[in-house]
């Protein structure tokens, strides 16, 4: 599965990071305490959290995701789309809660692990 | 082989625009159709091409020639005094500063920065106009071209990279440096993705590169959440081991058990509410770590300094520890050398 399918499946709008839609998903991780985030993500997983500021790029580079979706249609600052289309991470967006989005993309085949 | 990474420095881009400036011309920068209007015609009319165009001054033409220059501040005046029915010719600013077309672009920025005019109408050989410079078609032109400049620096990445991995030679030593300002969030995790970024051009197993780069963030935002004026967190790379220090001069940790305690923060309310502060940092750096040290002086500073055997056996195939009901989540393998 890739994040193109993702975000079809969960009507994402791209707000940075166009051009590596095609990066494989393998599994998923929900949190926005960034600590955790780092400690747990895996390289590969769809990140999904509330946190929209630049150092959730930061993160998500470090941990190696695949993409990021910020939920609950929370506004994603300038800084956070130029450093995420400058290291090469997807920022999706989406005006469901995490829970909601964590729950479709069980239901689209993502697993946690 | 360099001890610093490499990071252009603010000096350098000055140099690099400045003699942009030099080689680019008036020419090459300016807007070719510009919107002019007639000295007979009345000032409403500059009034609703402003407005239309979404500009703030125009070329007033007299005969083909240009004639002078109305500007937002011409209309201003004569809105002030009356609005009433005007030639243009009579409110306009004349002569007009004009800048040549062959004139180095640095010149048109001289004069901007000299006069207060916002525009300068663009004269060809025959003293006709041909076009309209602004400031920011300086900026746009300059952030298009080093944009440009940036992106083919980025292609050829690839093969630099290639010559770092064979610098650092047997026996050799590489050390990083990286500021770290307090509060600045937004630049926050960038000594931690250059330290990343390193070892992976130097070609380190990607679990320890892993290891190294959770405890270079969490050090980090440490620096940049509880440090009275930032500090310094720093790499140094050898064949046997790689290490992490961070250091800064303030506040200093009154009780490192306390400290150290999973959970425990003194992070304020609105830096928590960005995800950072969890009181996990410390207990994530000594967790990834193959060595863990210390050392805090109330009112001095504080050193934490992460070890890293380049030896040392990883948790299991792919360097992931198991997911555990652990909230940080590194498997304790090591064995925390506090």
């Amino acid at each position: 599965m890739t994040v193109r399918d993702v975000i079809e499946a969960l009507d994402l709008k791209i707000v940075a990071g166009e051009a590596y839609l095609d990066r494989d998903i393998g599994g998923g991780y929900v949190g926005d305490l960034l600590s955790c985030v780092m400690a747990t993500a895996r390289p590969g997983q769809v990140w999904v959290t509330v946190q929209a500021h630049p150092n959730v790029v930061a993160v998500a580079t470090l941990a190696g995701v695949s993409a990021v979706i910020v939920t609950e249609g929370k506004a994603v600052d300038l800084g956070t789309t130029e450093r995420a289309d400058r290291e090469g991470i997807p920022v999706l967006c989406s005006h469901r809660t995490s829970f909601e989005v964590v729950a479709r993309l069980v239901e689209i085949g993502v697993r946690g692990g | 082989m360099g001890t610093q990474p490499a990071e252009s420095t603010s000096e350098a881009e000055f140099t690099k625009i400045q003699e942009l400036l030099y080689e680019l011309t008036v020419g090459a920068v300016m807007t070719a159709n510009v919107v002019t209007l007639e000295a007979e015609e009345e000032m409403e009319a500059a009034k609703e091409l402003m407005r239309l165009h979404r500009i703030s001054g125009l070329p007033v033409m007299c005969a083909g020639k240009l004639a002078g220059v109305v500007s937002v501040e011409d209309v201003i005046r004569w809105l002030e005094r009356g609005g009433q029915r005007a030639a243009v010719s009579k409110w306009m600013t004349r002569p007009a500063r004009t800048i040549h077309r062959d004139d180095p672009a640095i010149q048109a920025v001289t004069r901007f920065g000299r006069t207060r005019v916002g525009r300068l109408p663009v004269l060809g050989d025959n003293n006709d106009l041909v076009g309209i410079v602004t400031p920011g078609d300086i900026m746009g032109r300059l952030l298009t071209i080093l944009d440009s400049r940036m992106r083919s620096e980025e292609r050829t990445l690839p093969e630099s990279r290639e010559r770092e991995r064979s610098c650092l030679q047997p026996g050799a030593t590489l050390q990083l440096r990286y500021p770290v300002a307090v509060a600045d969030f937004e630049r926050a995790g960038s000594a931690a993705t250059g330290i990343k970024r390193w070892l992976g051009c130097l070609g380190f197993e990607p679990p320890l590169v892993r290891r190294v780069s959770i405890a270079a963030y969490e050090a980090e935002m440490n620096l940049a959440i509880h440090t009275l004026q930032g500090g310094t967190v720093a790499a140094v790379i050898n064949d046997d081991e790689l290490v992490i220090e961070a250091s800064d001069q303030g506040p200093g940790i009154e009780d490192i058990e306390q400290a150290m305690r999973e959970g425990f923060s003194t992070a304020p309310e609105w830096i928590r509410a960005l995800g950072f502060g969890a009181g996990m940092g410390l207990n994530n750096i000594q967790r990834c770590a193959d060595e863990f040290f210390i050392d805090s002086t109330a009112g001095r500073g504080t050193t934490v300094r992460a070890s890293f055997l380049r030896s040392a056996s990883e948790p299991d195939s792919q360097g992931q520890p198991a997911p555990t009901l652990d909230p940080s989540c590194e498997s304790d393998h090591k064995g925390g050398a506090g």
